[in-house]
């Protein structure tokens, strides 16, 4: 009951959080000193497009449309709501019409997420794995090694590791594609072995970074759960290094910190944006970039207002998630 | 070892930190006076130079002095993160407290209002006013909106500890012997809460130059002032790579990785010691 | 079964800190034997030193302490120096802590901290019969099976105390030390997991080992009671022999300062 109080509580606040991230992203169009309108077309006809007067017209018209520029700012703010939560309906690209902006998007989203979770997945079991280890032996002088590496690590931001990954590895030691292209039929083994040659660096640039933070947290949590009474009585009953890691520090560690991964999706989520644009990787991040560039406001409005919702959306799983893991909310 | 071992105390930790950043700011603070030509301004050197003694990191495509524009991107850059960072301390501790010592319905709506922001992705939201607003955001509207997306980490923290601050005995020992509101506040719970905040006044230092130099990477910030982000889109947009020239893109990515462990050795330093502090208090 | 032979025990290499000075102890099989004394009486530390819980700087210094285990069934003999004792643990010895609210896995049901680091002999047969033979051998004790699928934040102290006998007493060993363990639990509750403790003796009729620094505790149960100060053992015998007539002043002023009703306590014990 009290769990069911919980869920139904972080839902309600699941959609107030989504509903002001769009109110935040419906009046900042209109902010700013320019219209954006007229912004977009300028944008547009720098592109070299030509066009005649009636054509801008019919642009401008269907602008304000999706902008929702027309009637009083309330009947505004109404219909931008209503379209975004209602129909996800964000209108058709202007730079690859006509393909709607939502079909782009979920092309785009499988790349952003498979990347995301595949490097958080891999960066997660290695992080925890020697930050365990170095929090059980903080002594040795490998673990001692380890952390310097991880202080080292972690500060750096992904893009700036991206680029030194795809100078070091791209430009100056030519072993990696520089920009992403994937070939191969579908589902064939080509097209596999293309996605991960491509990946690679994107992945392990956000690798480094996420396996820098676990081994840190890992390892404060490891040297503070080491002192606990549950863990000398486990020794006491005679069992080994691993098992006791394994059975009695290692969940203890994660669960701490899981709260806090909720806090890091939104940094992650940026980091990424920045990485798939450094490695022209398809993703969300690619896409909101194309869209700055060519001005096509119906897909960075779509882009971004996604993003928003998908931040939140995980947020909130991490937060739903959590009570489920940790007995100790679970059954109270 | 020997080095590797002193990592392990917070003092240590704090000063090799300390060492690093005192060394940008000076760096930064003083160093742009002396610049013999605005380093911004093309052609006012040879081009192409490698580094050397009247070049230190040597000349761009476009004749500037890649050291100068380094000082001048990092004066840049701290001038942002300093104040992105102050304006988000200033306000989170005040909503924080505002929140936590208040309580009631001022503070569920702050609550809710940090939660909100928290996982609201700031760069998208970037992006899109730099789009709209020209391409290009000037460095005092990036500050401003770093700010509204950084206040809510202290204003947390803050309001966490107030709340257990409530509760604890001296501060009640102070409300009923009759110290107001804002002295209980400046003389018994802002001590507590210094350790935490300078902490967190650093990494918020780290966030701001950090989200400002994504931006920049991308091309999406200033372009009338260098910053550490600016100077590496330069770089690339000007074909550095291409042309082999590691040392003009080289400079500004080694001064950030740098100047962030060095943030982040201060940082961790601070919240371990005031951790230490907490518990022996 | 274990002879405590003038063994004296401490902390730290370099500066040798005493906390146990030349004692000799026997435990017998089949018997409960309290160790009684204040806090920095050495009580603890001879304790962790039988058990051979060596961690944390803890060392012998002179002497030595052995242990003979007689194998239930087999009957096999295994002979061993508290230094090795530790792959005895949860086999021939094991150990009752002070159920603070730490000192169970919070994340791990009652029925797997039961089961993790169960000898082999105890093992036998399938999840669903181990889990019958638990649940049988803790209903023997009052605990209802639901305890099994319970974490342990959502037990009382006094049944997390129940529950860290029974996992100590599932083991079935030959010796059992038992840590404080009625230590912060109030007094109704106290002689519950005594009583508890009692039947699991005589029923196993193992050696149970009862540190306390409650002169009530010892005057409950134990069969033989030493008294600790400073280090050493002052005073050593039949637990009703003491209590009728203690010989050394610290177990006189010890046994004073116990709250009574009448003056004949000693008497009434039987």
């Amino acid at each position: 009951m009290r769990l069911l109080r919980y869920i139904a509580g972080r839902l309600v606040v699941y959609a107030l959080v989504v509903v002001f991230g769009l109110t935040v992203l419906f009046f900042v169009p209109r902010l700013g000193p320019t219209d954006p309108i007229e912004a977009m077309l300028a944008k547009v006809a720098s592109q070299g497009a030509y066009m005649d007067a009636s054509q801008v017209d019919a642009l401008r018209q269907s602008l304000a449309d999706t902008f929702g520029l027309s009637g009083s700012l309330l009947e505004q703010y109404w219909a931008f709501i209503k379209r975004i939560l209602l129909t996800g309906d964000f209108g058709p690209s202007l730079s690859m019409y006509p393909t709607p902006v939502m079909e782009l998007i979920m092309n785009a989203l499988p790349w952003t997420f498979g990347l995301l979770l595949t490097s958080t997945l891999i960066a997660w079991v290695l992080g925890n794995f020697v930050g365990l280890l170095s929090g059980w032996k903080p002594e040795s002088s490998s673990s001692r090694v380890m952390e310097g590496v991880a202080i080292c690590l972690y500060p750096i931001p992904y893009y700036i590791l991206a680029l030194v990954l795809s100078i070091l590895f791209s430009y100056i030691w030519q072993i990696f594609p520089l920009t992403t292209t994937i070939r191969g039929a579908p589902w064939s083994w080509n097209l596999v072995t293309s996605i991960l040659w491509n990946s690679f660096l994107p992945g392990a640039s956000i690798v480094i970074v996420v396996f820098g933070w676990w081994v840190i947290s890992v390892k404060a949590q490891t040297t503070a759960l080491k002192e606990e009474e549950f863990v000398r009585y486990a020794r006491l009953k005679g069992l080994g290094d691993g098992r006791i890691l394994a059975r009695y520090v290692l969940p203890n560690a994660i669960l701490p910190q899981i709260t806090f991964l909720a806090l890091q999706i939104g940094l992650m989520f940026n980091g990424s944006l920045i990485t798939e644009i450094l490695f022209d990787y398809p993703g969300l991040g690619l896409l909101i970039y194309t869209a700055v560039l060519q001005g096509d406001f119906n897909l960075l409005m779509g882009t971004i207002s996604l993003s928003v919702i998908a931040v939140a959306t995980a947020t909130m799983v991490i937060d739903l998630i959590y009570p489920l893991i940790d007995p100790r909310i679970r059954h109270r | 070892m020997r080095i590797l071992k002193l990592f392990e105390n917070a003092p240590f930790r704090l000063y090799l930190g300390l060492f690093l950043v005192a060394l940008f700011v000076l760096v930064g603070a003083i160093l742009p006076w002396f610049a013999p030509a605005d380093p911004l301004v093309w052609y006012t050197t040879p081009r192409n130079q490698d580094p050397s003694w009247t070049y230190p990191l040597g000349t761009t495509s476009l004749g500037q002095d890649v050291f100068w524009l380094l000082t001048w991107a990092l004066r840049n850059s701290l001038i942002l993160g300093l104040l992105v960072a102050f304006f988000s301390t200033l306000i989170g501790v005040f909503l924080g407290l505002a929140a936590g010592y208040a309580g009631g319905w001022l503070d569920r709506v702050l609550s809710f209002l940090m939660d909100a922001l928290l996982c609201i992705p700031s760069l998208p939201i970037l992006i899109l006013m730099a789009a709209l607003f020209g391409g290009q955001l000037a460095l005092p509207i990036v500050g401003v909106a770093l700010v509204l997306f950084n206040w809510p980490y202290p204003a947390r923290q803050v309001r966490a500890v107030a709340l257990t601050m409530r509760e604890r005995e001296f501060v009640n020992v102070a409300w009923f012997s009759g110290e107001s509101s804002v002295r209980i506040l400046v003389r018994h719970i802002f001590p507590y809460i210094a350790g935490w905040s300078a902490a967190n006044f650093i990494n918020t230092v780290l966030v701001g130059i950090s989200t400002e130099s994504a931006l920049a990477v991308i091309g999406l910030s200033s372009a009338q002032q260098a910053t550490l982000g600016t100077m590496i889109y330069w770089a690339i947009n000007y074909q550095a790579l291409l042309a082999e020239r590691y040392v003009w893109v080289g400079a500004p990515v080694l001064a950030i990785v740098l100047m962030f462990i060095g943030l982040f050795l201060v940082s961790s330093g601070l919240s371990m010691r005031s951790a230490a502090r907490r518990m022996s208090v | 079964m274990i002879k405590v032979d003038n063994v004296t025990v401490g902390y730290g290499t370099t500066a040798f800190v005493k906390a146990v000075d030349r004692v000799n102890l026997t435990i017998n099989d089949n018997e409960i034997l309290g160790i009684a004394g204040e806090s920095g009486s050495g009580k603890s530390t001879l304790m962790r030193a039988i058990y051979g819980d060596f961690s944390t700087g803890l060392r012998i210094a002179s002497g030595t302490i052995t242990g003979r285990f007689a194998r239930n069934g087999t009957g096999a003999v295994t002979e061993a120096e508290s230094h090795d004792f530790g792959q005895l643990w949860w086999d021939q010895i094991s150990y009752i802590p002070q159920g603070s609210m730490s000192v169970l896995n919070p994340l791990m049901k009652v029925e797997k901290q039961v089961v993790d680091g169960l000898p082999k002999r105890e093992r036998q047969g399938n999840r669903a019969e181990l889990r019958r033979r638990i649940a049988t051998f803790l209903e023997g004790f009052g605990l209802e099976e639901s305890v099994l699928d319970a974490f342990p934040h959502q037990l009382s102290g006094g049944m997390r105390q129940r529950v860290l006998v029974a996992i100590a007493a599932f083991v079935n060993p030959r010796l059992i030390l038992a840590d404080e363990p009625t230590t912060a639990l109030d007094v109704v509750v106290q002689k519950k997991i005594l009583l508890m403790m009692v039947e699991i003796q005589r029923r196993q009729r193992n050696s149970l080992v009862l540190v306390s620094h409650d002169l009530g505790v010892h005057y409950q149960i134990t069969d033989r009671l030493v008294v600790m100060y400073q280090g050493k053992i002052v005073e050593a015998g039949p637990t009703a022999g003491i209590f009728a007539n203690p010989q050394h002043e610290y177990t006189q002023t010890l046994i004073a300062s116990l709250p009574r009703i009448d003056g004949t306590r000693a008497e009434a014990r039987r």
